[in-house]
């Protein structure tokens, strides 16, 4: 039976794409019916609108206009999506291992702020720039690990439910960041640019990220080296995760944690090791931002959380948290964002938009492993058909020896699921594992 | 001290509502991640229907009346924003917590969305309105009793209808979720919801009355919160408001009494961090502002509800005992 050519959809990994395709066109078509219905109740918005609304929404950057704009905007496109690949990776890692990561934003912040303060507090003058920037760079990663590491503590010790801890360490640490950037303020914060909710940029420390050409290539953007870093983060880890034994370990404890003790491995080791790699992870991005030398950052944030800390959970769900797949997912964000705010600038809409299609998306891929099932279903269904024709003459048909060698298969109709679930074993537990 | 009290019950009342919502959903079986955002879209509907109300100069001269229709609009869409997450736990059979995260996006997009169509801003606020002379009044949804003993004065005066009507509905749905059949078929159906279905128990219908009520409940405290904490702003955002209700929840063992002391709790610490700089003790004539002089910035008093919920649930963990069932969407065929 598995030597069969197998359909497109029998493969866990094609049907993960498509699913996520399904997804984002039901996305896309919410988001169109939305604004077909606001042209249409709205006097003020022109019918034709909410065409080319969505037509703005889906040519992302390239809907900016001119070459020039369109070359910037998807420098800085590719830019902004660097923070948002790592911390995709940050909760895609913690879903494969059972856990769910929603204290992105908390690591995140507190990523910035310790790749901030060694950034402008080491003068370049005396410790070479590169020095600082890897210094800069360890220091954020390290303080998310370790803050990654406290709703992972909780839940090995305590066992308390790793959302709520992430969700409080998040306002802890709006706060802490605030708190510290307050008093420690005169060193940090933009006086110079008369920027006072802003933390001065890196670069006046001479402390930025290489882009070697690259910026004015793409229409003197933002853009550095620093999405090649955050892609080759991306591939490590896939590869860490699906070819190491720790790894192995890791996804193993997040399956099935008591099977995995049973096994002889630590098992509250491998949730705190997750979840503190987890906020390594949210930090190091938050730092490559933060690092690019010519970004401001807010620093009175103890009312709000970095949205990018949230869109990591779209960006991994999108790519069924798959290392790779999150460089690309997390792209499709930012580039469905650009096209927001390109709809704000040319029509009545507003670059809301985008997160409205983004959350819709997510709505839908929490249903992917329903989509996913159907699909395989309908595989399945094609390649009995096929089966069947191959052979005009099934064994089967024959009804009576059947009946003589086993007493147990006396309804036909049983005999239908028996004969569809053996195929289907190999698969649902790779998916198992996927998921 | 009567300050501080009157503003710890005006602190508290959202997270007791909220915090109810959400043991109505998971004692059901549904893990309600999306509080906060249904808190955000009750808040956006109940703050544009007063908005539109007070277009009418009648409604303007009772605001009381605007004030408890808006909280009845809050509710109403509040629960049906809940149903999207209802369908995709039970129809679909979607992941819980990842159905409530959609919505928790959703909210604020959709509120952001309309109020920058419609209003030409990114936050709605309640202006004053002319009211039936033609005058311009503030929203004065407070009840002022100035000359009242001090301990009744921390119910009656500068309250809110929004108080008595929440607690309330506290307090009859409390009773309810115990002491009725229904109330009975809903926690079966988060603990053992196969076990329910075969004493013949709907077990989705149940389900989705749990989330429906959750919803509106939801809505409701939302609209609660903005009209009397956040002066009145409906913003996109809450601040944490629904997740901190959600920790209450978890705090008070998913039972209405210690949910009320939770609430107690945090909206204490919660209203601490507002107005820590105006409390103020008097000895020998002199006025002295204990906290105040403390000088600690804001955001340590801001700190404290979020590090008290985490110490608190590390010393709880050993007796929490969550429904069940709760976040496993329902198989007739499992055992």
């Amino acid at each position: 039976m598995n030597k069969e050519k197998k359909g497109l959809f029998a493969k866990e990994g094609v049907r993960s794409v498509i699913a996520s395709l399904i997804c984002i066109l039901g996305g896309l078509l919410v988001g169109f019916i939305v604004l077909v219905c606001l042209a249409m109740f709205n006097e003020n918005i022109p019918f034709s609108q909410a065409v080319t609304g969505i037509v703005t929404v889906l040519a992302g950057p390239f809907s900016a206009g001119s070459f020039h704009d369109a070359m910037f905007q998807l420098g800085n496109m590719l830019f902004q999506a660097t923070p948002l690949i790592m911390t995709g990776l940050s909760v895609a890692l913690a879903f494969k291992t059972g856990l769910f990561n929603i204290g992105a934003p908390g690591q995140y912040l507190m990523g910035a702020m310790g790749s901030l303060i060694v950034a402008l507090s080491i003068p370049t003058t005396v410790v070479p720039a590169v020095i600082v920037w890897i210094l800069a760079l360890l220091t954020g990663i390290l303080l998310g690990v370790l803050w990654g590491a406290i709703p992972g503590f909780f839940k090995a010790k305590f066992n308390v439910n790793e959302v709520i801890v992430c969700i409080m360490t998040n306002w802890i640490a709006a706060n802490v960041v605030s708190w510290v950037f307050k008093v420690t303020g005169d060193n940090f914060i933009n006086y110079a640019e008369t920027k006072v909710n802003f933390i001065r940029k890196t670069a006046t420390n001479g402390v930025a990220t290489w882009s070697f050409g690259l910026n004015d290539l793409f229409g003197g953007s933002y853009l550095d080296i620093s999405i090649f870093i955050a892609t080759v983060i991306a591939i490590v880890l896939y590869v860490v995760m699906n070819k190491t034994t720790f790894g192995y370990e890791l996804r193993a404890c997040g399956f099935n944690k008591n099977a995995s003790k049973y096994a002889g491995m630590n098992e509250k080791r491998n949730i705190i090791l997750s979840m503190a790699i987890a906020g390594g992870l949210a930090a190091c991005g938050a730092a490559l931002w933060c690092l690019n030398g010519s970004q401001d950052f807010k620093w009175e944030t103890y009312l709000t959380l970095p949205a990018d800390g949230f869109n990591g959970i779209p960006a991994a769900l999108l790519a069924s948290n798959n290392p790779i797949g999150v460089i690309f997912s997390a792209i499709f964000l930012k580039y469905l964002g650009a096209g927001g705010s390109n709809l704000a600038a040319h029509t009545s809409f507003n670059e809301y938009v985008s997160p409205l299609i983004v959350a819709v998306i997510i709505y839908f891929a929490g249903a992917s492993k329903l989509i996913k099932d159907l699909l395989a279903r309908g595989a399945h269904k094609k390649r009995k058909v096929a089966a069947a024709a191959a052979e005009p003459v099934p064994p089967d048909t024959g009804g009576p020896p059947e009946e003589a060698e086993s007493p147990s298969a006396e309804d036909p109709p049983e005999e239908e699921p028996a004969e569809t679930e053996t195929p289907d074993v190999p698969e649902t537990t790779e998916g198992g594992e996927e998921s | 001290m009567i300050f501080l009290l009157q503003k710890t019950l005006i602190f508290t009342i959202p997270l007791l509502i909220v915090a109810l919502a959400g043991m109505y959903a998971e004692r059901s079986g549904i893990i309600n991640i999306a509080l906060d955002g249904i808190m955000i879209f009750g808040a956006f509907s109940g703050a544009l229907c007063a908005l539109l109300l007070r277009r009418t100069p009648f409604f303007v001269d009772h605001n009381q009346l605007t004030f408890v229709i808006a909280m009845a609009v809050a509710a109403v869409s509040g629960a049906l924003f809940s149903l999207l997450l209802s369908f995709s736990a039970i129809k679909l059979k979607a992941d819980q917590t990842i159905g409530g995260t959609a919505l928790n996006m959703l909210a604020p997009a959709i509120a952001l969305f309309f109020i920058k169509v419609f209003f030409f801003k990114d936050q709605l606020e309640m202006v004053p309105a002319a009211n039936s002379e033609g005058k311009v009044v503030d929203f004065g949804y407070v009840i002022q009793n100035k000359d009242m003993n001090p301990v009744l004065s921390i119910f009656f005066d500068k309250a809110y209808i929004s108080t008595f009507i929440a607690l309330a509905i506290f307090i009859l749905l409390s009773v309810l979720i115990y002491k009725t059949k229904t109330g009975l078929r809903l926690r079966a159906c988060g603990e053992h919801p196969q076990a329910a279905a075969s004493v013949g128990i709907e077990v989705n219908r149940m389900r989705y009355l749990g989330t429906t009520v959750s919803g509106a409940l939801a809505g409701f405290g939302g609209y609660v919160y903005i009209a009397t904490v956040a002066n009145g702003q409906a913003t996109g955002a809450v601040a944490g408001m629904g997740f901190l209700a959600l920790a209450i929840m978890i705090f008070g063992n998913w039972k209405p009494l210690g949910i009320a002391l939770g609430a107690l709790f945090f909206g204490f610490l919660k209203c601490l961090g507002v107005i820590y700089d105006q409390l103020s003790v008097t000895i020998n004539g002199k006025e002295i502002y204990f906290l105040k002089e403390l000088n600690l910035p804001m955001y340590f008093y801001n700190l404290i509800p979020y590090v008290a919920v985490l110490l608190v649930l590390a010393f709880t963990s050993k007796r929490s005992r969550a429904p069940k069932a709760e976040g496993i969407p329902y198989d007739k065929g499992m055992r």
